[in-house]
């Protein structure tokens, strides 16, 4: 069998296991836009996240990768179908999940320190006992000479550390990331990649990372989601057979690497061309 | 063959960055002094034109006073005593008034526009009777305070209420909805109820702007305690203009005048302290670093 041999094996979507981590069945979503027209954002969405796994999102701009986020994170309510997370069906925030944004969402009128421990504090821990454990979680993303700072004072990539910490220290079984390191250089990025992976084994989480970079997506994941240009819905599920640990700086040259990376782009490619075209007539 | 080994080269690089530096900050204080020398030249000139067209009678000083004349007048009211009682008394009774009238309209203004921002279904029903109520002339809501609570500071405190109010509302009520949504969202997912999401992220986001109003809205306070005391009163600055300008003495109504300058510009001050102290997160903006 030709899927055998190579290591991206394309599934089939299926109905969601009850035990899944995240479970997306059947999944509308309509905006009713301000001037009262409905607008499809995801349609006949299906998407499962087995406990521990790294699933990466990837699709054209506006396809609707932040939506599904906040489909799991319930900021956002399917219009039809349903969302189950951790096997209870999504009504209010759940305390399991973390969420890592793509703009910077620290508080830029808290230090460093006062940033990682808002999430202990806000779920009611002692000040002494988030204290303690900001400190700990601010060590490990190496930014213990930092911890008096302000976020203005930090670079691009110290605020992406301390925007880990700062989610990483509720210790959430779903972490969500939109785009998270989009904005940062490319060694940078390979660096806080490296963090997130190192931070992930320990922790084993669920993760959906949404992201418009495909080898990204391939370096990361156990599973990528591609999906179709806006209204959209699932075009193809890849599972990446690469070992773990991987290393962010080599998997770039590994020949396995890059030959999955190109069977996932000849699917996607159709799908951003067709998103850019739309894009363009909108503009028109 | 003479050999320049590293540390001597290093050693030397480093006395050269320190010299630099040393005439760096020399010709920034040199620059300092320069602008204070000409602020206080400008003052002076300005000062001295202004007596001389009055020694002169280019102008007459019997409208336009002089320096000296108000000068004198300054003096004689803190030596004597004005026809009113002591000057302290009038200063006091004045700044007592706004600083009520400020606290309250501010606190109110504050407290209104986090609800009203809060809360959008509020925010659509008031905002209409905030606009009529904005739009108002504030100043002649003066004489109804006077008519309906007296002579004495409760009127006065009244206008300086409205005064403050409506600014420090509309500038909280926009801080509120300006406050960065991606950062209300991690603060909810992190574990913030409703009420801490106020507390610590829509309160600090929309400090900035309730900080900018309460800036301009001091004077404001200030305007309302002297109108008030100038349609009726039994003490204060603004009785005192009024009394100068029944007199028809000029030097008065300009002592008044400064007298009432120099209390919005330490107040200024100290609101600004104030303000460099809650926001010290904030970064230095570009035109006031170096100085
Ligand atoms: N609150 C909203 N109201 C109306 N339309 C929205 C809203 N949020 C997103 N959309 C629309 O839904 C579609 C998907 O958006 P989004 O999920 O942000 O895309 P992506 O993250 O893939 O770029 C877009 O066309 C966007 O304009
Ligand atoms: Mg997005």
């Amino acid at each position: 069998m030709q899927s055998q041999t190579m290591a991206a094996e394309k599934l089939s979507p299926a109905a969601p296991p009850a035990d899944a981590a995240i479970a997306i069945d059947d999944v509308t979503l309509r905006f009713v836009t301000p001037d009262g027209h409905m607008m499809t954002a995801i349609r006949d969405f299906t998407m499962t996240v087995a406990r521990g796994e790294f699933a990466c999102v990837v699709g054209p701009t506006g396809c609707g990768k932040s939506t599904t986020l906040n489909l799991v994170t319930g900021l956002l309510r399917p219009t039809t179908g349903n969302v189950r997370v951790m096997g209870n069906p999504v009504t209010d925030i759940s305390r399991d999940i973390g969420f890592v944004f793509q703009a910077d969402a620290l508080f830029p009128w808290r230090s460093v320190l006062d940033n990682v421990a808002a999430g202990p504090l806000f779920r009611g821990t002692p000040k002494k006992e988030a204290y303690e454990k900001a400190r700990d979680w601010i060590g490990r993303v190496g930014l213990s000479r930092f911890e008096k700072h302000y976020p203005h004072q930090l670079s691009g990539g110290m605020r992406k550390r301390a925007a880990l910490a700062q989610t990483f220290i509720n210790q959430p079984k779903i972490l969500l990331m939109d785009e998270p390191f989009s904005a940062l250089d490319m060694q940078t990025r390979t660096a806080m990649q490296d963090e997130l992976l190192d931070l992930w084994s320990g922790l084993k989480s669920s993760v959906v990372f949404v992201t418009h970079d495909l080898e990204e997506a391939v370096a990361l994941a156990d599973k990528v989601y591609v999906l179709t240009a806006g209204p959209g819905t699932v075009k193809s599920v890849y599972h990446i057979d690469l070992p773990r640990p991987r290393v962010m700086s080599d998997i770039r040259y590994d020949p396995k690497f890059i030959e999955i990376a190109k069977v996932i782009w000849n699917d996607l490619r159709e799908e951003v061309q067709l998103g850019q075209s739309r894009g363009l007539q909108a503009s028109h | 063959m003479t050999a320049i080994s590293p540390t001597d080269q290093a050693a030397a690089r480093a006395t050269s960055i320190v010299a630099a530096e040393a005439q760096a900050r020399a010709r920034l204080r040199k620059r300092h002094a320069l602008v204070i020398g000409l602020r206080l030249a400008i003052l002076v000139v300005f000062l001295g034109l202004w007596e001389l067209c009055a020694d002169y009678n280019i102008i007459d000083p019997f409208f336009f006073s002089s320096p000296s004349g108000i000068w004198e007048q300054i003096w004689s009211w803190i030596t004597e005593g004005t026809s009113q009682g002591p000057l302290w008394l009038q200063i006091y009774v004045t700044l007592e008034e706004t600083f009520l009238g400020f606290a309250i309209g501010a606190v109110g203004g504050i407290v209104a526009g986090i609800i009203l921002g809060r809360n959008k279904l509020l925010a659509d029903v008031f905002s209409i009777y905030i606009k009529i109520a904005n739009s108002v002339p504030r100043v002649v809501l003066g004489s109804v305070f006077i008519i309906a609570l007296g002579l004495g500071m409760a009127s006065k405190v009244a206008l300086a209420v409205v005064m403050v109010f409506f600014v420090v509302f509309a500038n909280a009520f926009q801080g509120v909805r300006e406050a960065d949504r991606a950062m209300i969202a991690n603060a909810q997912i992190l574990g913030a109820s409703p009420f801490q999401i106020t507390r610590s992220v829509i309160i600090p986001s929309a400090m900035s702007w309730i900080l900018a109003s309460l800036h301009v809205s001091f004077g404001f306070a200030l305007v309302g305690a002297v109108v008030g005391e100038f349609l009726g009163a039994k003490q204060g600055m603004g009785l005192l203009i009024s009394t100068a300008q029944g007199a028809f003495n000029a030097n008065g109504v300009f002592a008044a005048m400064i007298i009432l300058a120099v209390m919005a510009l330490v107040v200024e001050f100290i609101i600004t302290r104030f303000e460099n102290y809650v926001v010290k997160w904030r970064p230095a903006p570009f035109n006031e670093q170096g100085t």
